[in-house]
């Protein structure tokens, strides 16, 4: 396993290191200069060249490449274009607030998704299967944003029962609970939906295998060949896409936290489009490629322990 | 399989759903009960019922004849978004899968690389960068989603390119252009197209999504994302001005759900029965 675990970290690199040109090459290169964009069209010669020289736009390609690698190797992520503050300590302030949503999303889908699909797989083609899966497609197609709309409607302002905005006080727990619960719950149910879906139909394909019958042969009680033969191979699917799901979700939370005016990554990154903050961005962008890259890797070792076959490809 | 979809409710139900969507998009200009863009303060943040069955904003605006009008809008993103991705990463993930060698594994990285991103953020990427407007937002969701037609068009390239058929018409001499368009393009549609149908759904969330941000369509034309963003401060006292719209979103995004669902079922039988 140790092994697998390595080999799998290497792997992540290159693919980080081809994510962060990418994002260098978009948001560096493409718009022209980020002098015109934000100066404007009309700024005397003079501002315009004063303000590559500060920026270090006036540098070859390659070495703004090296400078912004290095930045990210040693931290320092540099200034932000628009309010001349560093980026690290904006973005650090933001990380927790991003994190506790894109976990408490990640395990409302997997909690609820998982024995849900179960249910509905195990009732398959009964009425509970088909409302099941009828919910479920209908979870598909609502936005998350809006189902946050909805959750601020009817319980904060009919009931009251949850705060309508804010992250709460990162230092107490209780309050930071209790601002996480309805973000999380409008980006987690999407997941459910997603995660219902994907564990039903896999369930489904290894309820009749070979295995399943044969312990059901060798005379085990119907529980113990569902939960402990059934349901393990039936996860491996499941754990291979919940690292694409944890994708959408981030990128749903992204919408969410405009909704509900919590700090974050999300409304950092809004922001920093509005003012032209090419510095901002292009440092939020890696910190999110980071998160995908980290939570992909996860997802493999996760697969690796679910499925022992796959340590000995 | 023609058989099949038309004996599977949820397709069919589908189908049915997507289509009158389609005609009220467009038939939008002449089914509006009142002219979708004219304000009328007078009028302004009128309640459900009478006149006006979905309200009116605190412009006067009817809020049935914006969605109405808003319909044809979303759409059009979304079918020029999906279009676009469809040609586009088709096209590549042919040529990469018929060609293999370098090409192809440069291509595969690429795709890969561009499949960690999740659509939004991506989206928002290219925004950031063209600026917003209709035309930007259906090449944004495009690139968000033009690697995942790549990598269906390449597998199916794949698998096809060893098969007689094609290797018969190379062997008579005829070149990879023309092996490509007459041969592989017209075998691979089928499965793309019942890609096109689940992403066109994704399509139409994403641009929601990127016009609630405000990144899309400039008012005073509607569009159901910023519908909502507008009527989000007046949720407590005027709630049908973002509740409406979003209401419209979903029974869109349903019905190609149901299509594509239903399609997937018939494909993959396994799941059902």
């Amino acid at each position: 396993m140790l092994r697998y675990c390595i080999r799998r970290c290497l792997w992540a690199l290159p693919t980080m290191f081809a994510v962060l040109l990418f994002i260098f090459i978009v948001m560096r290169v493409m718009p022209g200069d980020p002098a015109y964009a934000i100066l404007g069209e009309e700024a005397p010669p003079e501002a315009l060249q004063e303000f590559r020289r500060n920026w270090g736009l006036d540098r070859p390609l390659i070495h703004q490449f090296a400078v912004y690698i290095g930045g990210l190797l040693t931290g320092d992520l540099g200034v932000s274009m628009a309010n001349r503050q560093p980026i690290m300590p904006q973005i650090l302030r933001a990380l927790p607030y991003t994190l506790d949503l894109t976990i408490a999303g990640s395990l409302i889908g997997l909690i609820l998704g998982v024995p849900l699909g179960v249910f509905t797989a195990r009732n398959r083609n009964r009425t509970i299967d088909y409302v099941g899966r009828i919910i479920s497609l209908a979870g598909l197609s609502v936005p998350s944003f809006y189902l946050g709309i909805l959750l601020i409607f009817f319980l904060s302002f009919k009931y009251q029962w949850f705060p309508v905005i804010g992250g709460g006080d990162l230092s107490d727990p209780w309050s930071r609970l209790y601002h996480l619960v309805l973000p999380a719950l409008s980006v987690g149910l999407s997941q459910t939906a997603y995660i219902t879906r994907v564990t039903r139909s896999s369930f489904l394909e290894v309820i009749n295998a070979d295995f399943v019958q044969t312990a059901r042969a060798k005379g085990l009680r119907e529980n113990p060949v569902m939960f402990k033969h059934a349901l393990r191979n039936a996860l491996v699917p499941v754990v291979s896409v919940t690292g694409i799901y944890v994708g959408i979700l981030i990128g749903s939370s992204i919408l969410v936290t405009i909704v509900f005016n919590r700090p974050g990554l999300g409304k950092l990154m809004v922001g920093a489009i509005s003012t032209h903050d090419y510095t901002m961005l292009q440092s939020i962008m890696a910190i999110y490629a980071g998160i995908i890259v980290i939570v992909n890797l996860l997802t493999d070792l996760a697969y690796g322990l679910v499925d022992p076959r796959i340590r000995y490809r | 399989m023609l058989r099949a979809v038309r004996r599977n409710k949820t397709t069919m139900a589908g189908i049915v759903l997507t289509l009158s969507i389609i005609a009220v998009a467009l038939l939008a200009p002449w089914i509006t009960p009142f002219d979708p863009l004219e304000q009328n303060i007078i009028r302004g943040d009128l309640a459900p019922g009478g006149e006006h069955l979905l309200g009116t904003d605190n412009f006067g605006r009817d809020v049935l004849s914006r969605i109405i009008l808003g319909t044809r809008i979303s759409l059009t993103i979304a079918f020029s978004a999906v279009g676009l991705a469809l040609t586009v990463g088709s096209l590549w993930g042919i040529v990469a899968g018929y060609k293999g060698g370098k090409i192809d594994a440069l291509s595969t990285r690429f795709i890969d690389m561009l499949m960690t991103f999740p659509t939004v953020i991506l989206g928002l990427m290219v925004l950031a960068v063209l600026g917003s407007g209709m035309g930007n937002l259906a090449i944004a969701i495009a690139v968000a989603i033009t690697p995942r037609f790549a990598r269906i068009a390449r597998g199916s390239a794949i698998a096809l390119k060893e098969r007689d058929f094609i290797q018969a018409a190379r062997a008579l001499g005829m070149s990879d252009t023309r092996v490509i368009f007459f041969h592989i393009i017209p075998n691979v549609m089928n499965d793309i197209l019942v890609v096109a149908t689940l992403w066109t759904a994704t399509a139409i969330l994403q641009e929601a999504n990127l016009s609630f941000i405000g990144l899309g369509v400039k008012p005073p034309m509607p569009s159901w994302g910023g519908m909502i963003r507008d009527g989000v401060n007046q949720l407590l006292f005027q709630p049908w001005l973002s509740i409406a719209p979003g209401v419209a979103i979903f029974i869109v995004v349903l019905a190609f759900n149901m299509i594509g669902d239903g399609m997937r079922d018939v494909l993959d039988p396994k799941t059902t029965e």
